[in-house]
Parts: structure tokens; C-alpha cells; sequence
């Protein structure tokens, strides 16, 4: 192994830097000192306790442990979802448009990846399961929240082009289709944008991971393709089911725009 | 051709409302601001939530997809929206060319949708745009409101809140609906123009016996054009005068 341990001081060290941007941003009234150290906290704590999570499940290999996990990400992930909505749906869709359609999503295409392209056995082992969800989790995550956003504010934006199209004789698919067309376009973009880039800008943050692990540059390149390729797809279906649902929501079974069962606006 | 009727409609502003409107015939509602008479024409079209029946003739709204019933009773909104790029682009397709949509173009009158005319801007530059086909009715009813029918070329931006507005009417009429129902459609505009619109309303009244709800709270206007007047009030229709 060539993987050099970090240390206590390393970290203390790395800590050091966060604390001096703060000061900073006192110094230079900014205003985000605070949210610098909540934020940095936070991922301290959570990152720890992620870290000691997968311990034990690392070294159990139990399905119903690894199921309890993922439902877990997922359920963090719906929640984000909504909170990154500035007009949410009300009740429980606002919570569940985002939920199933990552669901859907994510958990099918890392199942896919897992028995059909890497092949893992059993297909559940969690140093393949854990991280690979994760990413395609974290990835749908943005593209449905940035769709769903697009397709909410939009349509409250548009009330009267969408009810002048029903009012022509359109049906509801008639009359959201271009916003809808536009809400996709708007979660599929950062992942395209990431595709065309990869590598140029920046090197991805797992493939990053794996040289630092040690593993040869070919083989994490490679790796970085099959993610990027899953992730790719998991946003594209994940976006669509969400504004698929979305869209079917405003309006209801006398095709009315209703724009009534979004929430006011939120602070996004 | 059919009349429309109007049972128990009610919602938390309004009602609940009978009225029947004879084929052909002309009502006009009345009352200040916020009484609810969009309210009344929104609910008629189908666009708001609210408990009661709708009936075109026989036929009753339930009975109907609700697309269909929406390009029948033909609301015209205080404020007319464009989606597309240009005017043409908004006309049913159906007006723009015949031969599609046979069962639409059997509602319009006989034998006037056998002449086309071609628009101006595409006979003339030969743009790459597909050339699209106008029934006389279109290109007639854009005069009668005082525009060529190049206007169809226009892009929407360029117009003004008076052109959109009696642009409206004619993207309406060219869905060919059966019954009118207008909020204030001439609240911007000039005398001229107000009297064309008047009476583009009335021969396309008289010439499809269609039923004409009219929200107008011009005393003038309603005396000029002699029909049945009535006033909303708490969320009933009365009768007035």
C-alpha cells in the first residue's frame, strides 16, 4: 500500500486553514464566518461518523444493515431535495416526487451496475454498494432539485401562457410541454457540463480518491468513465420521473392548472 | 347553434348560479372590480375548481374531455397571453391550412374553407418558412379588425396591448367556438377600434347562433348593443334595471 495514514495533526493542521478563513471573512465583514465553521463541523462530524458506519458494515456484510443505509441516503436525499425547492409541492408530494423518483433512479442503476457490469459477489458487498449509491445519489440529488425548482417556478411564472394554451383547446401535455422540456434541460446540464470537462478542469473527486489510494492511473480512469456514464443515465431518468410526476400534478382531472397545491414561496 | 346553461355553479366567491343563454343570445355582466366576474368566465371554462354543471345544448360539460369543452365556450381573458414566437403560430391548426383535422373543420360554415389565401410576408420573401394557408374567414376577420394578414407573421413582442388584445379575439373566433364568453375585451382600446371589435362579436353571433357572455363595465356599450344586462352582486347574477 502506498497509502499514506493521515494524522490527528494532519487534520488539526487542514482545521487550521478553515479557522484562518473565517477570520477572514470577520475581518473583511462578509458575514459568513459563522456558516464557515458550521459547515466545516458539520462535515467533521458527519464524515467521522460515516467513516465509523461503514466500518461495521464493511465488516458485516448484512443485507438488511446495508438496506437500513441506503434508506437512510435516500431519505436525507428527499429530504434536500425539498428543501432546495423554492415553491414546494404541499403535503407529502413535495417530500415524495424528489424520494421516488431517486428511488427509482438510483437504486435501479446501481443495481444494474452491480450485478451486470462490475459483477460484484454477492452483489450487496458495501465497499461497491455504499459509495457507488452515494454517488449516484448526491448526483440525481442536484439534477431533480434543479429540475423540479425549473418546473415549479416556471410554471407559476407562466400561469397565463400554460392556461391561454388550455383555453385554445390544448390538453395539459399541450400546454406544459415547453416548460416542462425546459426544467430537464436545466437538471440535465451540470452533469453534461461535468462530462465534457472531466478531466480538462479538474481531475473528478474519485478518481482523485483512487490515485491517492494507489491504485493505477488507468484502472481509476476507467472507474471515473463507468460513474460518470451511471451517473449520467441516473440523472437523466431521475429528472424525468420527477418532472413527469411534477407535471402531472399541477393540473388536475378537469386538466386545471393548479397552481394552489404548490406551497408559497420558500427562501431557496 | 346551442345554447348555454349554467346549473348550480358555485364556488367561494360565487354563486350558485343558474343562467341559460339562448342560442345567439348576448348577456352582459356587470359589476365593480373584484365581484367576481372573471371568476363567473373562468369557472364557465373550466379553469378554476369549483361544484356545478355546465351545459352546451344538450351536452353536458362532464360529458366532454375538457380540451373540447374549452375550445367550445371561448373565453377571451382580460389579458391575452402568447406562447409562441409569432401570431401565426397561435391559430388552431386547423385554420392555418385545411385538410387536417376533420372533425374541427366540419364545425366551420360550408364552403368557406375552400379558398385560401397565402400570407403576404411568405408569398412575397419566399422565406424558407413554411408557407401556411389561411381560410378567407382568418384573413376576413383581421381586416374587419383593421390589421393585414401579414400580421400573422408579426412576432408577438412587437405588439402593442390594444393589437394583442383584438388579436385575441380573432385567435378565439378561429377555434370556431360555440359560445363567447369576453372579460372586458375592449378595455384598451380606442373608440374605432372598440366599435370593430363590437362588431366582429355580432356578426360571429349572429352568423354561428352563438351565445355571447359579455363582462363589460361599460353602461354605453351595453346599451349600444342591446342585449340582456346583468349585474353581479355577492356572488349572484341579478337582472338589472
Amino acid at each position: 500500500m502506498t497509502l499514506i495514514h493521515l494524522s490527528p495533526v494532519d487534520l488539526g493542521l487542514a482545521s487550521i486553514l478553515v479557522l484562518l478563513l473565517a477570520g477572514m471573512s470577520w475581518r473583511l465583514r462578509l458575514g459568513v464566518e459563522r456558516r464557515v465553521l458550521v459547515a466545516a463541523a458539520r462535515s467533521s462530524v458527519q464524515l467521522m461518523l460515516v467513516g465509523l458506519v461503514l466500518k461495521v458494515l464493511f465488516g458485516q456484510t448484512s443485507l438488511p444493515l446495508i438496506g437500513l443505509m441506503a434508506l437512510v441516503m435516500l431519505s436525507v436525499a428527499g429530504f434536500e431535495v425539498m428543501q432546495r425547492q423554492k415553491r414546494r409541492y404541499r403535503g407529502l408530494w413535495g417530500y415524495g416526487i424528489g424520494a421516488l423518483s431517486m428511488f427509482l433512479s438510483a437504486f435501479s442503476v446501481t443495481l444494474l451496475a452491480l450485478i451486470v457490469i462490475i459483477g460484484v459477489e454477492p452483489w450487496y458487498q458495501p465497499q461497491y454498494l455504499i459509495p457507488l449509491l452515494g454517488m449516484l445519489l448526491g448526483n440525481t440529488m442536484s439534477g431533480i432539485a434543479i429540475a423540479l425548482d425549473s418546473l415549479t417556478r416556471q410554471a407559476w411564472d407562466s400561469r397565463g401562457k400554460i392556461e391561454a394554451r388550455l383555453l385554445g383547446g390544448g390538453t395539459w401535455d399541450d400546454a406544459i410541454e415547453e416548460v416542462r422540456r425546459d426544467a430537464l434541460r436545466a437538471g440535465l446540464i451540470p452533469i453534461i457540463n461535468a462530462m465534457a470537462t472531466a478531466g480538462l478542469v479538474s481531475l473528478p473527486g474519485m478518481m482523485t480518491g483512487q490515485i491517492l489510494a494507489g491504485s493505477p492511473p488507468m484502472e481509476a480512469a476507467k472507474y471515473q468513465l463507468l460513474i460518470m456514464f451511471l451517473i449520467a443515465t441516473g440523472t437523466g431518468l431521475g429528472s424525468m420521473a420527477a418532472v413527469w410526476i411534477g407535471s402531472r400534478r399541477l393540473f388536475d382531472e378537469r386538466q386545471r392548472l393548479r397552481l394552489d397545491r404548490l406551497g408559497t414561496a420558500a427562501r431557496a | 347553434m346551442s345554447e348555454l346553461r349554467l346549473d348550480g355553479i358555485r364556488s367561494r366567491a360565487l354563486g350558485p348560479l343558474e343562467l341559460t343563454l339562448a342560442a345567439g343570445e348576448l348577456v352582459f355582466v356587470s359589476g365593480p372590480s373584484g365581484s367576481g366576474k372573471s371568476l363567473l368566465l373562468r369557472a364557465i371554462a373550466d379553469l378554476d375548481p369549483h361544484a356545478g354543471e355546465a351545459w352546451l345544448g344538450e351536452e353536458p360539460r362532464s360529458s366532454m374531455p375538457p380540451a373540447v369543452w374549452r375550445r367550445r365556450v371561448g373565453l377571451l381573458p382580460a389579458e391575452a397571453f402568447w406562447w409562441a414566437e409569432t401570431v401565426g403560430e397561435h391559430l388552431p391548426h386547423d385554420a392555418r391550412g385545411p385538410g387536417r383535422g376533420a372533425r374541427s373543420v366540419s364545425r366551420l360554415p360550408p364552403g368557406r374553407l375552400g379558398e385560401c389565401v397565402l400570407p403576404q410576408h411568405a408569398a412575397h420573401t419566399g422565406t424558407p418558412r413554411p408557407a401556411i394557408a389561411i381560410p378567407v374567414t382568418v384573413t376576413a376577420w383581421l381586416e374587419r379588425l383593421g390589421f393585414e394578414s401579414d400580421v400573422l407573421g408579426w412576432s408577438v413582442a412587437r405588439l402593442s396591448t390594444g393589437e394583442r388584445q383584438r388579436l385575441a379575439l380573432v385567435r378565439l373566433l378561429a377555434q370556431s367556438p360555440d359560445a363567447l364568453l369576453l372579460d372586458e375585451p375592449t378595455a384598451n382600446l380606442d373608440p374605432i377600434n372598440t366599435d370593430r371589435v363590437e362588431s366582429l362579436v355580432q356578426s360571429y353571433r349572429h352568423a354561428h347562433a352563438a351565445a355571447v357572455l359579455w363582462a363589460s363595465h361599460d353602461p354605453a356599450q351595453r346599451t349600444r348593443l342591446s342585449g340582456r344586462s346583468l349585474v353581479i352582486r355577492d356572488g349572484q347574477l341579478e337582472s338589472e334595471g
